[in-house]
């Protein structure tokens, strides 16, 4: 559960939860153009590290840093795959390895800023700026019920977990196929009582006249302030760069480098 | 035997649950864990069965320390019928549901059928046998579930909230149920914040509040001291605070259970009559 956990909002105040969600999101997305557009070594590192300062400006260094441990069995596969596949492929094994670190930190990076943005979002701050991108309402509302109901799930998850245990359930016992079967007793439990709930969730919406009034207004609405055209900025002139140097200045890998000063 | 040793429980996300719980909860003996929502019940007798492991002191069950050994072979001593029975039903039938534990245990199966009709009977269930939990109701769903963790016999049962949802006649058939348990030397655990049902069961009463226990003793003294109950944000027994209303008739303080609150009424009565 712990991939959950890094990306579970918790209400505090910072610069950066009180960025209008928008521009946070069109931020993440040019780091990930720009993730994918690189597949050398040492951008990827810069892309890395230029994040961490969001991560203590908004004060969540702990549940970022819980995140990052949640992914790290992926990354940890991806790394192997790309080496072993590399390795095989008859690339040296300072190349090889010097891929397979620069497509893990990719993926890092990845999660990285999805990670920010889920941390210092607010579900509500997100329906709130999908409605204003334009979005049907229902829509909106659908989604936002959805994130909040993550972290209801993931405890849920839990509980039935432990009940299941104390019947005796043995989630690592077994070969692999009966380790899926061993699920069984919690994924059900788990689907019937979302289903129970989504359908209690509809019938109190109706009986509070959901859907009553077609043109809704709302208490707040998002405004850009001056530290959202901070992050525009920042955020263009990252992008610029990023594109600048991948159409026009070759990049050394980090083994020519090394030779290079040896 | 259960033995808390000055327990913390820290949860992942920093609550801290428990702050230096010590218990011993012998053979045999009727527990009853009381306290308001979220004074950490759950998360203590959650330590019996080893799903959760003390941050800090230690645990132990028949002498071995549950962080020595698995969930699962615990669980084979110490049932836990969990608050809410959605939470554990899975299977196509009432039947099966209860056949879980038991394969999972390892048990013959010519043993899982025969602790399936008893179980199943013991808890009035047998006509429901072959039909879905999920079609029972919220009483009998729960019924299930406690029938799923009696049919292997465990020497320790935890219930945690088992009165909630439940008519009188429900609660009064698990009252005789516990009664039974204790008749054959189990060690019973309830959890709950139901006064009026421990009042009636008289067993031994530990009250939680913040991580800590604040009281301990026979339901009796506990149930009728006003101090330690307003701490726990409990209301003592009906019966109880009648008595307690009425100062100028020198009645016993203590008294919760209703039969013997007549008893004494009667005897009053009568006295002043003469
Ligand atoms: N899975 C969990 N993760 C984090 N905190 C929890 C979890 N379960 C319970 N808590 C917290 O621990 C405290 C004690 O909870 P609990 O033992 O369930 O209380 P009770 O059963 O007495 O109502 C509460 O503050 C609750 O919010
Ligand atoms: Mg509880």
């Amino acid at each position: 559960m712990s991939v959950f956990d890094g990306l579970k909002f918790r209400r505090v105040y910072s610069p950066i939860h009180n960025l209008d969600p928008r521009i946070k999101f069109i931020y993440v997305l040019a780091i990930f153009v720009i993730a994918i557009i690189f597949w050398e070594l040492i951008p990827l590192i810069v892309l890395f590290i230029i994040q961490i300062p969001f991560v203590v400006l908004a004060g969540v260094k702990r549940e970022w840093l819980r995140s990052m441990r949640g992914g790290a069995f992926l990354a940890s596969i991806i790394f192997v795959t790309n080496f072993v596949v590399a390795y095989f492929a008859g690339r040296g094994l300072a190349e090889s390895l010097e891929n397979a670190i620069a497509l893990t930190l990719r993926f890092i990076v990845l999660i990285e800023s999805f990670s920010i943005f889920f941390l210092t979002t607010s579900p509500d701050h997100l329906g709130l700026a999908l409605e204003q991108t334009g979005m049907p309402y229902e829509f909106c509302f659908a989604f936002t019920t959805a994130v909040r109901f993550v972290p209801v799930l993931a405890e849920e998850a839990q509980t039935i977990m432990d009940a299941q245990k104390a019947r005796g359930l043995e989630l690592e016992r077994g070969n692999f196929l009966k380790r899926i079967r061993n699920y069984i007793p919690i994924l059900i439990p788990l689907i019937v009582s979302a289903i129970r709930r989504s359908l209690e969730l509809a019938e109190a919406m109706e009986s509070r006249a959901w859907g009553a009034t077609k043109k809704r207004t709302n208490l707040y609405v998002l405004k850009i302030h001056k530290n959202d055209f901070f992050l525009i900025v920042i955020t263009i002139g990252i992008l610029a760069t990023a594109i600048f140097i991948r159409l026009y200045v070759p990049i050394p890998s980090l083994n020519q480098l090394l030779k290079g000063i040896f | 035997m259960i033995e808390v040793e000055d327990v913390y429980f820290r949860y992942p996300n920093g609550v801290e649950a428990l702050k230096g719980v010590s218990l011993t909860i012998k053979n045999g003996e009727f527990v009853a864990i009381m306290g308001q929502n979220g004074a950490g019940k759950t998360t203590l007798v959650k330590h019996f069965n080893g799903l959760l492991k003390p941050t800090k002191g230690r645990v132990l069950v028949d002498e071995a320390e549950t962080t020595k050994v698995s969930v699962a072979t615990l669980a084979r001593k110490v049932g836990f019928v969990f608050q809410n029975p959605d939470h554990q039903l899975f299977c196509e039938t009432a039947e099966e549901e209860i056949a879980f534990a038991l394969k999972n245990f390892g048990f013959k199966e010519t043993i899982i059928k025969r602790r399936v009709q008893w179980a199943l009977n013991l808890l009035g269930l047998t006509q429901y046998k072959k039909i879905s939990p999920f079609m029972l109701s919220g009483g009998e769903r729960k019924r299930v579930a406690l029938a799923s963790v009696l049919a292997w016999n465990p020497k320790i049962l935890i219930l945690d909230e088992p009165t909630i949802g439940q008519d009188y006649q429900q609660k009064e058939k698990l009252r005789q149920f516990i009664l039974q348990m204790k008749t054959q030397r189990k060690t019973v655990i309830i959890v709950t914040h139901d006064v009026e049902f421990v009042a009636e069961c008289n067993p031994r009463v530990v009250l939680m509040r913040e991580g800590k226990i604040v009281a301990d003793g026979e339901a009796k003294e506990i149930l009728t001291n006003e101090e330690v109950l307003t701490q726990a944000s409990i209301v003592p027994p009906q019966i109880a605070q009648i008595f307690m209303q009425m100062p100028s008739l020198q009645l016993p303080k203590n008294i919760i259970d209703v039969y013997e609150a007549r008893e004494i009424l009667l005897k009053m009565l009568r006295s002043d009559a003469k």
